[in-house]
């Protein structure tokens, strides 16, 4: 007979188990909570405990996200949502760090815009939506403006913020070196202020599908937020609910993208 | 051997909207080619003012700094600066962060990079060239931090309390290490500290500032027995109590006045 040697584990091995075993248990549960809400969900729109026309059921959303896939409008929506969101994304991220790099090399600029900034940063967004159209027309680019809209301001403060609290020792070594203003920023502030660049990132495509979604409503004959507004006005519900849920998947899945990328940068970085 | 770099009648005061402050008034010293000079005094005296003014990174109000370059030449001598902290950066290895000096000046020559390589085998830190600075011990961090300032072949090196941030026994061993490293390699040193043995056991010659607005109270030329080789000899030499006592009575003076 082997020895059973395997029977015996060390005390490290029993953390890893453990450890494992949690993890698998968290996913457990989640993936129950999501299981259960759907079948609750479905058993009282067939059971007639809720008015599945207004509630609509997991069942009918399959149906209507498989009519809308025949219609072959589906991916379409899809598409130009996403396409918008990570086009407004892409330019909220650009925009805000070449303004929050002017901001910090020109101390006077940044005095004088503070204010502005914090003004614009904390008005309502979606009010700006119906001049947008009116100046731009409906479109993409509307979307895509609203969408930037509504992550930019408070962007740029988040990356300018950043920018200042960098160690200003770490300035002065750059300056005890002979180095200008300019080798500051690129070689101490730019740098020491990924973390913080890339967790505002985290937000920005959160805010930027917001602002996209707003403009949708307003200005769009394609994309989810289209979708939404088209069902409710023609009482279709389970068109409203089925782009919701999309919109949920959607988010996620950018979540993961921005957080796959901070975890990258963190492993390249150290 | 003559003076490198002399001030004379040295002013600074800072301003901001509940008045002004006098930081450094009349201050007058030289510097001889090689010498280690320390300049203690009173915490929040107006030392680090000084040696930024020495640095060239804040421009005195009043007084005039001299030069006297060996060969004759005007120019301001190339000066090497070391803070309160190492601020190696993590997220460049040591080696980027050894050249980061003579990067800034796109200087990184087959020369300067065959020299920060001597450097860094002399001072035992050739195989942690591709680590990160958190994996090195604080003396390692202090040895590259000044490798990253000899990187620059500096004349005159100024040291601001380098040593303060580290623990009392690795401070020891590491203020006598590097300082023996900056002898051996010829330069001309002013380090600023508020211990009154590290200053006796470094320098040459200590200068005692007085409370703020800082002048020059007193100097003090070292000459110690050293009974040893070793790191902490100057700390064993017959003559250190007698400067201790010396420096002591000067600083309680300017304290409890």
């Amino acid at each position: 007979m082997k020895p059973q040697n395997k029977q015996i584990l060390t005390i490290q091995e029993q953390y890893l188990r453990q450890h494992k075993s949690h993890h698998r248990q968290i996913s457990f549960l989640r993936f129950f909570l999501l299981g259960i809400f759907l079948l609750l969900w479905e058993v009282s729109a067939d059971l007639g405990w809720i008015d599945s026309f207004f509630f609509s059921s997991p069942h009918r959303v399959i149906l209507c996200l498989g009519e809308l896939w025949a219609e072959r409008s589906l991916p379409l929506h899809i598409g130009i949502t996403l396409l918008e969101t990570i086009l407004s994304f892409l330019l909220v991220f650009l925009v805000s760090l070449l303004l929050s790099t002017l901001l910090w090399f020109s101390r006077q600029l940044s005095e004088v815009l503070e204010p502005y900034l914090v003004l614009l940063n904390s008005l309502p967004k979606s009010a700006l939506a119906p001049l947008f159209i009116v100046w731009l027309g409906t479109g993409i680019n509307t979307i895509i403006i609203a969408g930037i809209s509504v992550a930019v301001f408070g962007s740029i403060i988040s990356f300018y913020t950043a920018f200042h609290q960098v160690d200003p020792e770490k300035e002065i070594l750059i300056r005890t070196l002979g180095g200008s203003r300019r080798d500051i920023f690129f070689k101490v502030v730019l740098p020491g202020s990924i973390p913080t660049l890339l967790s505002t990132t985290k937000v920005n495509i959160g805010l930027s599908l917001v602002g996209v979604i707003i403009g949708e409503f307003l200005a769009a004959r394609q994309g989810l937020g289209y979708l939404i507004i088209y069902g409710s006005q023609v009482f279709q519900l389970d068109m409203v609910i089925s782009s919701i849920l999309l919109l949920c998947i959607i988010a996620m899945l950018l979540y993961l993208l921005t957080q796959s990328l901070e975890h990258y940068s963190k492993k390249h970085r150290s | 051997m003559g003076a490198l770099i002399e001030l004379k009648n040295i002013g600074y005061s800072y301003h901001n909207l509940a008045g002004e402050t006098g930081a450094i008034k009349d201050v007058s010293f030289q510097v001889e080619e090689g010498e280690f000079v320390a300049l203690v005094g009173p915490s929040g005296c107006g030392k680090s003012t000084l040696l930024s003014i020495i640095a060239g990174l804040l421009a005195p109000e009043t007084g005039t700094i001299v030069v006297n370059n060996p060969d004759g030449s005007l120019h301001y001598p190339r000066i090497g600066y070391m803070l309160q902290h190492d601020h190696l950066f993590e997220w460049r290895t040591i080696y980027q962060n050894v050249t980061l000096g003579p990067e800034i000046h796109h200087s990184l020559t087959k020369e300067r990079i065959g020299y920060v390589k001597q450097l860094l085998s002399d001072y035992g830190l050739e195989s942690f060239q591709n680590k990160r600075p958190s994996e090195l011990s604080g003396g390692m961090k202090q040895r590259a931090a000044l490798i990253r300032t000899l990187a620059l072949d500096p004349q005159l090196l100024l040291l601001d309390e380098p040593f303060s941030a580290l623990d009392y026994q690795t401070r020891l061993m590491v203020s006598a290490d590097i300082c023996r490293l900056i002898r051996k390699a010829g330069k001309t040193m002013i380090i600023v500290t508020h211990d009154l043995s590290e200053a006796i056991s470094l320098a040459d010659k200590v200068y005692v500032l007085s409370a703020r607005p800082a002048t020059i109270k007193a100097v003090l030329p070292i000459h110690l027995t050293l009974p040893d080789e070793s790191l902490l000899a100057a700390r064993n030499a017959p003559e250190f109590p007698y400067y201790f006592k010396q420096l002591w009575e000067e600083l309680t003076d300017e304290t409890t006045k």
